[in-house]
């Protein structure tokens, strides 16, 4: 297989005229990179909520809370996407859908992506809440409780904190994968990271050399990603605390 | 609401479904077969006492954990069909689209089952290997005999999570426009103008079988009692 | 202080407790004791509503637990328990386990809480661990530290369950000691415990329960010299034998 490298093509202008083609590619990883947390935020808030509603006591709440966990773990990301960005206008008043048809396409683009990507985290970040909250001591509840705690204080001041703690790890690895799955939204048309890899492949004709290029910015994203996550983790540790139980 | 719905493009469209469903279950049931065949391997190779081999193995698996699957799919559905062209002699423009889908997902999801695979194998305790070894066995019978067999019963509930995991993602196949089960209801979609409706009914069938396959995992879970 | 009428409680088609009476009058100690599984750590769980009855009453200082209009975390706020576990909370400083509900429960400022708080942990002998974490100390000095985060809340009495059965035996003494130095000051206390030592030299009353039900309920004297039923003696024979 004989190729001709050229990597110097990075560095030529690309056909927007105002910047090279090292630059779209850099703009793809910026809208990643905010894609990837906007919707990181939105899945911590969604899935702890959902996730100290799946353990409270009461049928209602938990069976509601499971539900949602359910329905957004079974169907596949591409198809929740495609739901977010071409079927809820649809389904709007009018007047709403409308509108929404009628803003930027890219921040329609991104804010489905935003939307779709924040509730398919949220329900893997509320299981790992879930079991975080199960795996502590049954006592620590009764402990609060004791102290007069109400039950929302007792998750406020004593579960939680703790629980948390525990899922620092998996929760890393969700938060990898958010980057990684924000590279579907290059398939309504958001230009992000990988979107313009490919962009690059049709203007340029060197697929190589892109694709080296957009693959080892998101091995950079993993890097940057893990060690932050080890600084929260040490942040985070409670002295004289031995993993588990 | 100002939507009307109507239906009506799905019963005729069933036949064009269910093959893109067969194509859905292909590339699943393979990617399933060599993940765990090859991810085997890999998680042997990782926790081998051989530096070399447990790098490689490591790299292997680090590197396709880092990069988006949309991404994975894309190197394959550029280099398979050049490599196919030049070690096959290939006529150039065939449509290897779905060989590279399941070369790309059978060795992507080899990397995500060679950590629970390892995860299982170090589940095992040291014991056991000892217990084994003291008994004559070399290292393949510990393992095909001893280790395996054990770790492999603990794994079975996270093997399949996974593999809802992957038949779920074989939708992303989209990115090469080849008609899968969730390509075909979108091209049904966009030729009648309902992709609306199509696309609730994707999701709608990949959310029973999901859902049942999951009940069925919590089920082996209960029974694994892990 | 404690009234405990009737009190029945099931899981399901499982009974574990049927029918128990008791009271603790202010100033008064009362041992629990019964072998595993006679519903004694139950019992002592509904005093604070922590476990939930079907049947039956508790009053503790004029106030009905079992009634769904109770304020129950007002009234735990001063009824103090001490668990088998000790249930430290283990990403808080010793310094904020003391403190923490005397703020967000009572509504204390910081300083005060602090102060107090320091007071009690020196008093059961431990103001010096005050900034670490409870993984850090012994399972003794743990639950020396939840007696002394339970006194901070100043209850009016206080509910021990199985304070010593999760401690290494060279750590059990150091804990009865402080107990032991609460009842004699006064402190109404009901404890569910094996220690018929500690039984012996400070409580008044022993209830002893077998299969969730009172079984004996007498005072000490005459619980020790004389057990009516056959449990109580078998159970008294054997925990002498330890």
């Amino acid at each position: 297989m004989s190729y001709a490298w050229h990597w110097e093509v990075l560095l030529q202008p690309a056909a927007s005229g105002d910047t090279t083609y090292l630059g779209w590619m850099l703009a793809g990883f910026e809208t990643t990179v905010a894609l990837s947390l906007a919707a990181w935020l939105m899945a911590l808030l969604l899935g702890g909520m959902v996730g100290v509603l799946r353990t409270v006591p009461g049928r209602l709440w938990s069976g509601l809370a499971a539900a949602y966990v359910e329905l957004f773990r079974n169907v596949p990301l591409l198809v929740q996407l495609f739901s977010w960005y071409f079927v809820l206008p649809e389904l709007l008043p009018p007047a709403w859908g409308d509108a929404y048809k009628q803003t930027n396409p890219f921040l329609q683009q991104f804010f489905a992506a935003c939307v779709c990507l924040g509730f398919f985290t949220s329900a893997r970040v509320a299981e790992q809440v879930r079991s975080g909250i199960d795996s502590l001591p049954r006592g620590q509840k009764n402990a609060g409780l004791a102290l007069g705690f109400t039950l929302a204080q007792t998750y406020r001041y004593v579960m939680l904190p703790m629980a948390l703690r525990l899922i620092v790890p998996p929760l890393t690895s969700e938060f990898l994968n958010v980057f990684k799955n924000s590279a579907v939204a290059s398939t309504i048309g958001l230009l992000e990271l990988a979107a313009q890899g490919r962009q690059l492949v049709d203007y340029t004709a060197q697929p190589f050399e892109s694709f080296i290029a957009v693959t080892l910015l998101y091995m950079l994203i993993n890097v940057f990603v893990m060690a932050g996550m080890r600084w929260v983790e040490r942040k985070t540790r409670v002295p004289g605390y031995i993993g588990g139980k | 609401m100002g939507y009307d719905f109507d239906w009506s493009s799905i019963p005729g469209a069933l036949p064009f479904l269910w093959e893109g469903m067969k194509i859905t279950l292909d590339i699943t049931a393979t990617a399933i077969a060599v993940g765990i065949v090859w991810g085997t391997l890999l998680a042997m190779m990782r926790l081998s006492s051989l530096t070399p081999l447990s790098w490689l193995a490591a790299g292997y698996v680090n590197l396709f954990r880092s990069i988006p699957l949309v991404m994975v799919l894309l190197w394959f559905f550029l280099i398979v069909p050049r490599l196919l062209e030049s070690v096959l002699g290939l006529a150039p423009g065939s449509d290897v689209r779905l060989a590279s889908a399941m070369v790309g997902f059978a060795l992507f999801e080899s990397a995500y089952y060679a950590e629970i695979i390892r995860a299982g194998i170090q589940s095992v305790p040291k014991g056991q290997v000892a217990a084994a070894y003291a008994l004559g066995m070399s290292y393949g019978q510990a393992m095909r005999l001893v280790v395996l067999p054990q770790a492999f019963r603990n794994m079975v509930p996270l093997l399949l999570t996974q593999a809802i995991i992957l038949f779920q993602d074989t939708s992303l196949v989209y990115v090469s426009a080849l008609a899968d089960f969730f390509g075909a209801a979108y091209k049904v979609g966009d030729r009648d103008g309902r992709i609306v409706e199509l696309l609730l009914f994707a999701g709608a069938v990949y959310f029973v079988i999901c859902y049942s396959a999951s009940l069925l995992v919590r089920y082996f879970r209960k029974r694994v009692g892990a | 202080m404690i009234s405990i009428r009737g009190v029945s409680k099931h899981y399901g088609s499982f009974q574990v407790l049927t029918d128990c009476s008791t009271e603790v009058n202010k100033g008064e100690v009362i041992v629990v004791c019964g072998p595993s599984g006679s519903g004694k750590s139950t019992l002592i769980k509904c005093v604070n509503g922590l476990e939930p009855f079907q049947q039956g009453e508790i009053v503790v200082n004029g106030i009905s637990v079992g009634d769904p209009k109770t304020n129950l975390p007002r009234l735990r706020a001063h009824v103090g328990m001490v668990f088998q576990h000790f249930e430290l909370f283990p990403h808080m400083s010793i310094a904020a386990n003391l403190t923490v509900a005397q703020e967000k429960v009572l509504g204390r400022p910081r300083d005060e809480a602090l102060e107090r708080g320091l007071k009690l942990l020196d008093r059961v002998g431990l103001k010096a661990h005050a900034h670490k974490h409870p993984g850090e100390l012994s399972g003794g000095q743990q639950q020396r530290v939840a007696i002394a985060r339970a006194l901070a809340m100043d209850p009016i009495c206080m509910l021990f369950d199985e304070p010593t059965s999760a401690l290494d035996p060279e750590m059990i003494n150091e804990v009865l000691d402080v107990m032991v130095e609460l009842a004699q000051e006064g402190m109404t206390m009901m404890v569910v415990t094996h220690e018929m030592g500690f039984a012996r030299k400070v409580a008044h009353r022993v209830v002893f329960m077998d299969q969730g039900r009172i079984v004996e309920d007498a005072a000490k004297e005459a619980f020790f010299a004389t057990p009516r039923s056959e449990r109580a003696q078998q159970f008294l024979a054997k925990i002498l034998h330890h």
